[in-house]
């Protein structure tokens, strides 16, 4: 698929303006993207949370596309069973359309909570492309931690106190959780580089089997960043190797994108001090008192980058 | 056509005859029969349904939710444990308004732990906005499983039902049953259509929104509505299917009850063992009646006003105990005769818990009890004190 903001300009509006989002998040840019990436009649399912409460307080909607929410622990579900009553009614002749399956749901739903039907949707390979839109905590409920909060992180439930500096625990890696699925599609993507994000929301709606997206979603109410800083967040986590873009397409891992350049040697991987420098979240890592933390977590970003690689190189 | 068949098998017989769209389950004790024939008829053709078989009840009624809102006929089953871990979407069905149906094969609820028979689980669902049926035997499990549907699928309801059969004593005891004709029952559930689905792509809906406190309370309301609603169409339902089968049910059934002055409300497979116990007090000269309570939701308040005014005692028979209270039919039956003259006295029997055996003798003592004035208002029956 050629992609151009030319023609991309021109699709169907399917998340509508007038939601409620806060100013500077960067959900409905996900959302936005990923809907743009099929041209194919979409049936949406969302967890609970930010996303969902604020794009269907009744009586209004900003959905252009059939959407449902059930809950919050289970989105994968009830996408799999919007996409089982598609395939039983297909099958008896009642309906004709070629329809494609999304779900929506943020790293609460998706890495704790939801985990177990998401885990479950993909073992019993429903169709569906299944978007996290991770802003790494309970941004809904105001800024708790999550399996998705990065070492080192200040929550309202691992604040940075005076005796313990933020969130103790590296983050799951989920994207790696579902790739051991063995789906056929999953991959990591940032808004900042749509063209990277549209192309994998593409892959994934027409691979013929679950598909998953982990989307790095900055949020400045929970991150602590300006509200127009979003889009920097979003290119900063990629560049400092922090968040790599990357695919398992078919049993195989490849780098994208602004990542395949830097292991390429063609870009600067940026410090993660960087990252942590820019964002009020990690601002007590930048003192002397808590740098274990911030070298601990460079470490963690070096680790885990190397690994990536390795894979890719499979 | 008479077998011999058991009633987990005979709910998944319903089914292969009702071939539904979409069924969505999970396996538990003493449910798994139901589930485990109605993959025999799917693995060898003989349905044409979506079995999806979940990774657990959450999924299984969220599946089911899914399925229904986007306008496929839906089934599933479970029992206690898996009806407490799908509790959180029990709400979830009825206040968006799916008319999925569920068989339930009662069991206790931990701890301790235990796979036998009482009503724990359905009676914590009762606030849930579904509507309960339950079964005396095997054949009623069959009936009810058919009638379900055409109760909660009705325009003026869009509830989901629950289909309650007694774990152990109904679904695993073979007992003869008559059958429909599969052309009957297919035409008895007719087509499942819904106004408004999640696949139609022309006219997107969004399902499953917030709401505020501007909203809440009206939505909530609607369900009030429906449940009254149930009423009417249930008796509708059991006429047509009398029509079809020769079988006349009654949300409430009144056995021996003309000249009672001592009567027991009973749910379930108690019901025919309390039947045995009036029929031997009447040779003796008592004038005893029991009442069998098929429809708990929506309660018919107003039929037990008329089977209960003017009797002498009237004892309830509870097979759950709500902790720290009484047995939660107790309050309700109570709630139906306060405002009347001839208000009888009320007493409750907790009884049953955890599969113990409800022998003749011990209903007998029941009514015996009542006659020779010997009842506590709350009683345990049948529990080594």
């Amino acid at each position: 698929m050629t992609l151009s903001l030319k023609e991309l300009s021109k699709r169907e509006m399917r998340l509508t303006p007038g939601h409620r989002l806060c100013a500077g998040c960067t959900e409905a840019i996900v959302a936005r993207q990923v809907l743009m990436a099929t041209e194919k009649p979409v049936v949406v399912a969302n967890a609970t949370g930010c996303f969902e409460v604020s794009t269907s307080i009744f009586p209004f909607t900003a959905w252009n596309v059939p959407w449902i929410h059930t809950a919050f622990g289970n989105a994968a579900a009830t996408c799999a069973g919007a996409e089982s009553a598609y395939r039983a009614l297909r099958r008896r002749g009642k309906i004709k359309d070629d329809i494609r399956f999304l779900t929506f749901a943020g790293d609460g739903g998706t890495y704790d909570i939801g985990f177990q039907a998401l885990s479950g949707a993909f073992e019993r390979g429903h169709h569906m492309l299944y978007v996290c839109l991770n802003n790494e905590a309970y941004m809904n409920t105001g800024i708790q931690r999550s399996g998705a909060t990065a070492h080192g992180a200040a929550t309202t439930t691992c604040p940075a106190g005076s005796c313990i500096p933020g969130k103790q625990h590296h983050p799951k890696d989920m994207t790696m959780i579902i790739a051991a699925h063995d789906p056929p599609y999953a991959a990591q993507a940032a808004p900042h580089n749509w063209k990277d994000l549209i192309t994998k929301a593409s892959k994934g709606f027409e691979c013929g089997g679950p598909a998953f997206l982990n989307v790095v979603t900055p949020c400045p109410r929970g991150w602590r960043h300006e509200t127009d800083a979003a889009i920097d967040m979003s290119r900063l986590a990629v560049d400092t190797c922090v968040w790599p873009l990357y695919e398992y397409e078919n049993g195989k891992f490849s780098l994208t994108s602004d990542s395949k350049r830097i292991a390429e040697g063609k870009k600067e991987k940026l410090p993660v001090m960087d990252w942590l420098k820019s964002q009020g979240r990690f601002k007590h890592l930048t003192k002397d008192k808590w740098m274990d933390t911030a070298e601990a977590i460079q470490e963690q970003v070096d680790h885990k980058w190397e690994h990536l690689q390795k894979l890719c190189k499979l | 056509m008479n077998i011999g068949i058991n009633g987990d098998s005979a709910i998944a017989l319903a089914w292969k005859q009702i071939d539904p769209d979409v069924c969505a389950a999970y396996p538990i004790t003493p449910q798994t029969i139901i589930v485990e024939r109605f993959s025999d008829f799917v693995a060898d053709g003989e349905v044409d349904t979506e079995f999806v078989t979940t990774e657990s009840e959450h999924s299984a009624m969220t599946v089911c939710i899914g399925s229904a809102s986007a306008g496929a006929r839906t089934v599933t089953a479970t029992a206690s444990a898996g009806m407490a871990y799908m509790w959180e979407m029990l709400g979830i069905a009825s206040g968006m308004r799916v008319p999925i149906t569920m068989a339930v094969a009662n069991r206790t609820l931990s701890a301790p732990l235990n796979i036998h028979c009482d009503h724990s689980d359905v009676m914590s669902t009762r606030d849930t906005g579904w509507v309960l049926l339950f079964a005396e035997n095997v054949q009623e499990a069959y009936d009810n499983t058919i009638m379900a549907m055409r109760i909660g699928e009705h325009k003026d309801v869009r509830l989901p039902v629950m289909h309650n059969l007694d774990g152990f004593i109904l679904t695993h005891a073979i007992e003869r049953m008559t059958t429909l004709d599969t052309h009957d029952v297919k035409d008895f559930v007719g087509k499942y259509t819904i106004d408004h689905s999640l696949l139609d792509i022309k006219n997107p809906i969004t399902h499953g929104v917030m709401d505020l406190q501007d909203y809440f309370f009206e939505h909530k309301y609607q369900l009030v509505e429906a449940m009254e609603n149930a009423k009417g169409v249930i008796e509708e339902v059991f006429e047509d299917f009398a029509a079809l089968s020769g079988r006349k049910y009654e949300m409430l059934e009144s056995y021996r009850c003309d000249d009672a002055e001592y009567v027991t409300v009973v749910i379930g497979s108690t019901a025919g063992t309390m039947k045995e116990a009036v029929d031997q007090l009447r040779e003796e000269g008592h004038k005893v009646g029991c009442i069998k309570v098929r429809v708990f939701r929506p309660f018919p308040i107003e039929k037990f006003k008329e089977l209960l005014t003017g009797r002498k005692m009237v004892a309830v028979m509870d097979r759950h105990i709500s902790l720290g209270s009484t047995g939660p039919m107790f309050n309700e039956v109570c709630s139906s005769v306060i405002d009347v003259d001839d208000s009888p006295d009320v007493v409750n029997y907790v009884y049953g818990l955890g599969g113990r055996d409800v022998p003749v003798s011990d209903l007998k003592e029941v009514y015996m009890n009542m006659i020779e004035g010997k009842c506590k208002k709350v009683n345990f029956l049948g529990v080594r004190l």
